[in-house]
């Protein structure tokens, strides 16, 4: 096995050595961007859609004049879906190629490989993607939802809309969907909901072989009251288990499934014609009819060369989140960390949904949910939103561990943890 | 999905043509559904498709229908609703009513009329008693299956009715258990309430078991007992089925393991290759079908449901062609050295996958069911769906004729002698070069048309490789090395044994589960189930 992985390493080694040293090439008066998504492996699915993301949004800042007069220069590394290899390409970004900031990661593990890296060489990290939550970091800026931006929402949609009773807490067995589900379970049970309609059940990464659960989940929608099913399943298991849904007949109007990791990326892949109906809750859809996002779209299908690409929530995110970057920058004068964590806290940027986001002392972004079916198309229309932006909550307030603790990365209290019961910072989780 | 629902649409054209009286209300339910243009929300939409359902009239299932499909349009201009069942730029739009075509439309003149979950429920449920009384038996199951799954006391009379009349026997099986529903909740007499909960017991279905339980919560005395009798008895004969929808579970899961292992089986069973690069040509097989598929879509749709038969030869010719290749490049040259070529074929992989996400992308590519293939049809209470059943069926094939290929043909008799004596074989006047280029290419193609199965239930992904090399080799190893029986007896008792686990292990400790039994099974019989004999084997 480590024979394996030292092939796998030398291998990224190679093509990363490759990749940056064409970029290193150009100009000497620039700032540097990292670029921290896996190119190769299983996760590659997801994130080298969000590398080629950012590498538009810097050309297009470049094409505006770049930034403090300089232009922007992306550093691409491949950290390939290997975890510990994200936290040295972290330290190879910003040791060796001295980036002022770092946009990447997309699972919680790797997000946590790299953490101990940015609070050690003091950068910047900006994590696009939905995630547990339970974590507020000084170095880290999470515009991707927290559960209380998503998961929450979404259970309360069909609680009232679909007057759902009966609960199916599906996910892959990691710490994204353990996390989560035990937030919902807390929420759930909060809002009288008996244990024995609360049905949890894991999968392995990449599970083909859905017969059973599905039947499962079937048996147990057939109890009388109605049952809907939550899903943190991640990745490449999704196409299998709604191929299995919709081959086992089970629609929509009879259980719906909500997902929080299934976007317009995931659907590109299947025939949604069984699915319409089934739901997703994100802060963002391609189909949100604004003009930014139109411009958006254009953009990036220009960019990409492919007519059928389509756009997704982590993109937003990142959107967001390196026009967040660029404005704090330009208000500090400098791309120093220190200086730049003090001045983005505040600053607010149009999002493509309509309104405008802002960056909380918890280091979390304001956005608002939208809960979306499915069409034939394979496009999300929304049918429900918040009617203000949510604020991203660091730390869960069902969690009994967690409900007394507070981020706010300001001065004086500069704190990730602050334990409101205790009075002192440090409660748990310390990263 | 819209073919149905245009035949639905016609059927209930039809039906209005021969009802006078509703041509007579036409001018009213036109109002009522100039309505859908007006509506703010979700609510308010749904009144108007209960006004619609209120008026019983069946001519309006055609509109409902199409809304709950997502087919209902209006035009900005003048607020007019249109069915437009068609995709595209210029729409071609259908009077919601009598069907008759209204003229054409763009895209960006129409407004769709905004359906979601629930909206779909109160549609189904609307139509269902609208078409209770259709000509097309379909139309009829649907509507009877709604009025079993919500039963309803004032819909009693028209099921009863109905089930007069029924003459097709799914139809009036689901009929009848409408009734005994509706029976149980409603304030019939004593003796029509016994007859529904043994109705209902005999039918032994799940949903009967939620009625029954619901209805003994609050009944008292003789029917108390009867329900709760009949609730044991249900649940007696429901767990019989789950243990034979367990089996059928693990032998489908079997067919997939089967599928994927049995190219291995050929070469690192037979020939004694690790070949870490299996799973790669099994991605290759499934990549092929995507492109067949793809260019079907664009050349002759009307091939599509042959698209599978079209992509199974050419999936087998580019595996085997990339197996001949790497056989001939890397392989030759480490036969006997175990470690050297397990490295050399896991970078190999590496380069396969790389190669295939830089030319199609690291997404998903979409490979489409043919019609045959997709949904589903039940035995008694086990739910088989037409996909796993075909992939069993072209799994033992593909064994079958793999066995016949081993025994019967001269090539076959090469490779079993090349396995067991190289020298001999050779001093015999046999290429064994070309025997194992050979081989190896067959074992290569057989992977290859796993992939054309595969790609029918799993992601069409660079990484799709990857998730089945561990489980093939397991199953070869299990079953015993250069055993093609073994290799069948082992991925179907893998399969079954897996599903056992499932329901009470969950799926992630039922994988670990049978990892630890096959470790603990290698140790007592290192050869696997059915272990080669004789001296050859021995060295």
């Amino acid at each position: 096995m480590t024979g394996k992985l030292k092939t796998l390493a030398l291998a990224s080694l190679a093509s990363t050595i490759m990749a940056t040293a064409s970029f290193t090439a150009s100009a000497q008066e620039t700032i540097k961007v990292g670029v921290l998504h896996s190119l190769s492996g299983t996760m590659a699915i997801s994130e080298t859609t969000l590398k080629d993301a950012m590498l538009m949004l810097i050309e297009e800042q470049n094409k505006k004049g770049g930034l403090l007069g300089m232009q922007l220069e992306a550093v691409v590394v491949d950290p390939a879906s290997d975890w510990p290899l994200f936290a040295e390409k972290a330290r190879e970004l910003i040791e060796g190629e001295g980036v002022a900031s770092v946009f990447g990661a997309w699972t919680s593990v790797s997000r946590k490989s790299v953490l101990p890296v940015f609070e050690e060489l003091n950068s910047l990290l900006f994590y696009p993607v939905q995630y547990e939550g339970e974590e507020s970091q000084r170095n880290v800026f999470y515009t991707g939802a927290a559960p209380n931006q998503q998961a929450i929402p979404a259970v309360d949609y069909l609680m009232e809309n679909e007057s759902v009773e009966r609960w199916v807490l599906a996910g892959t067995d990691y710490v994204y969907p353990r996390t989560t589900n035990k937030i919902l379970e807390a929420y759930l049970q909060s809002k009288g909901v008996a244990a024995e309609d609360i049905m949890i059940n894991y999968t392995p990464f990449g599970h083909s072989d859905w017969q059973t659960i599905v039947a499962d989940i079937s048996a147990f929608g057939s109890a009388g009251k109605k049952t809907a099913v939550v899903s943190t399943i991640n990745g490449d298991a999704n196409v299998p288990f709604y191929k299995e849904l919709g081959n086992q007949g089970i629609k929509a109007e009879d259980i719906p499934v909500v997902a929080f990791s299934v976007g317009e990326e995931e659907l590109a892949g299947l025939d949604t014609t069984p699915l319409v109906g089934h739901l997703a809750a994100w802060n963002y859809f391609q189909s949100a009819d604004t003009e930014e996002n139109a411009e958006f779209i254009e953009k990036w299908k220009a960019f990409i060369g492919d007519e059928n690409r389509v756009t997704n929530d982590p993109m937003e995110a990142h959107y967001i989140g390196f026009n967040m970057w660029v404005k704090a920058v330009e208000k500090a004068g400098t791309t120093d960390a220190d200086a730049v964590i003090d001045a983005i806290i505040g600053v607010s940027v149009p999002n493509l949904t309509g309104g405008f986001s802002a960056m909380m002392p918890n280091h979390h972004i304001t956005k608002p949910v939208l809960i979306g079916e499915i069409q034939e198309d394979g496009q999300f229309e929304t049918v429900w939103e918040t009617s203000g932006l949510v604020v991203g909550d660091a730390w869960s307030d069902y969690l009994p561990d967690s409900k007394d603790l507070i981020s706010d990365w300001r001065a004086p209290m500069s704190c990730g943890n602050f334990n409101t019961a205790t009075g002192q910072c440090g409660g748990k989780g310390v990263n | 999905m819209y073919r149905n629902s245009i035949l639905a649409l016609l059927t209930v054209w039809c039906l209005s043509l021969f009802a006078p009286v509703a041509n007579a209300q036409e001018p009213d339910l036109q109002a009522i559904i100039q309505k859908l243009a007006t509506s703010k929300n979700f609510n308010q939409t749904k009144a108007v498709v209960a006004e619609l359902a209120a008026t019983g009239d069946a001519s309006v299932a055609g509109v409902l229908n199409a809304l709950s499909e997502g087919a209902v349009y209006f035009r900005k201009s003048d607020r007019q609703v249109f069915v437009v069942p068609g995709r595209g730029n210029t729409l071609e739009l259908f009077d919601p009513l009598t069907g008759e075509a209204a003229g054409e439309a763009g895209k960006r003149e129409l407004t769709k009329v905004r359906v979601n979950n629930s909206l779909r429920r109160s549609i189904r449920d609307a139509i269902g008693g609208l078409t209770l009384a259709s000509e097309d038996p379909t139309v009829r199951l649907n509507a009877a299956n709604t009025l079993a799954a919500n039963p309803d006391v004032d819909a009693l009379p028209a099921i009863e009715a109905a089930l007069e009349k029924e003459t097709d026997e799914a139809v009036a099986m689901r009929l009848r258990q409408a009734q005994a529903a509706a029976t149980l909740i409603s304030d019939r007499t004593l003796e029509e309430k016994t007859t529904a909960v043994t109705v209902m017991t005999s039918l032994g279905n799940r949903e009967a078991l939620a009625f029954l339980t619901r209805f003994e919560a609050q009944a008292e005395g003789e029917l108390k007992t009867l329900a709760a009798s009949g609730i044991t008895k249900i649940e007696k004969s429901l767990k019989l089925w789950g243990m034979g929808q367990n089996i059928w579970y693990g032998v489908s899961l079997g067919s997939v393991l089967l599928l994927a292992a049995i190219g291995l089986a050929i070469t690192f069973g037979v020939m004694g290759v690790i070949n870490m690069a299996h799973g790669e040509m099994v991605m290759l097989g499934a990549y092929t079908t995507y492109l067949v598929q793809e260019i079907i879509r664009n050349a002759m749709p009307e091939l599509m449901d042959w698209s599978l038969l079209i992509a199974l030869p050419l999936a087998f010719m580019v595996s085997a062609l990339v197996g001949l290749v790497l056989e001939r490049g890397v392989i030759r040259f480490l036969y006997g050295r175990p470690l050297e070529t397990l490295l050399a074929t896991w970078g190999v992989s590496l380069i396969l996958q790389q190669a295939v996400r830089t030319l199609f992308g690291p997404s998903n590519q979409e490979v489409s069911n043919p019609s045959w293939m997709s949904g589903a049809f039940e035995v008694g209470l086990i739910t088989i769906t037409w996909n796993r059943l075909y992939i069993l069926i072209f799994a033992l094939c593909v064994f079958a004729i793999l066995l016949w290929a081993f025994n019967k043909t001269s090539l076959g008799l090469q490779m079993r002698a090349v396995t067991q004596n190289r020298r001999m074989a050779s001093a015999m006047g046999i290429r064994t070069p070309w025997v194992d280029a050979l081989t190896f290419m067959l074992g290569s193609g057989i992977a290859g048309i796993a992939g054309v199965a595969l790609s029918q239930i799993d992601n069409v992904s660079p990484n799709l490789g990857q998730s089945y090399i561990i489980d093939s080799f397991m199953v070869v190893v299990f079953g015993g090395v250069g055993n093609l029986w073994g290799t069948l007896v082992g991925a179907l008792s893998l399969g079954v044994f897996n599903k056992f686990l499932e329901p009470y292990a969950g799926a992630v400790l039922a994988k670990i589960l049978v990892l630890v039994f096959i470790i603990l099974f290698i140790q007592k019989k290192p050869r696997g189930l059915f272990a080669l004999k004789g001296r050859a084997i021995e060295t």
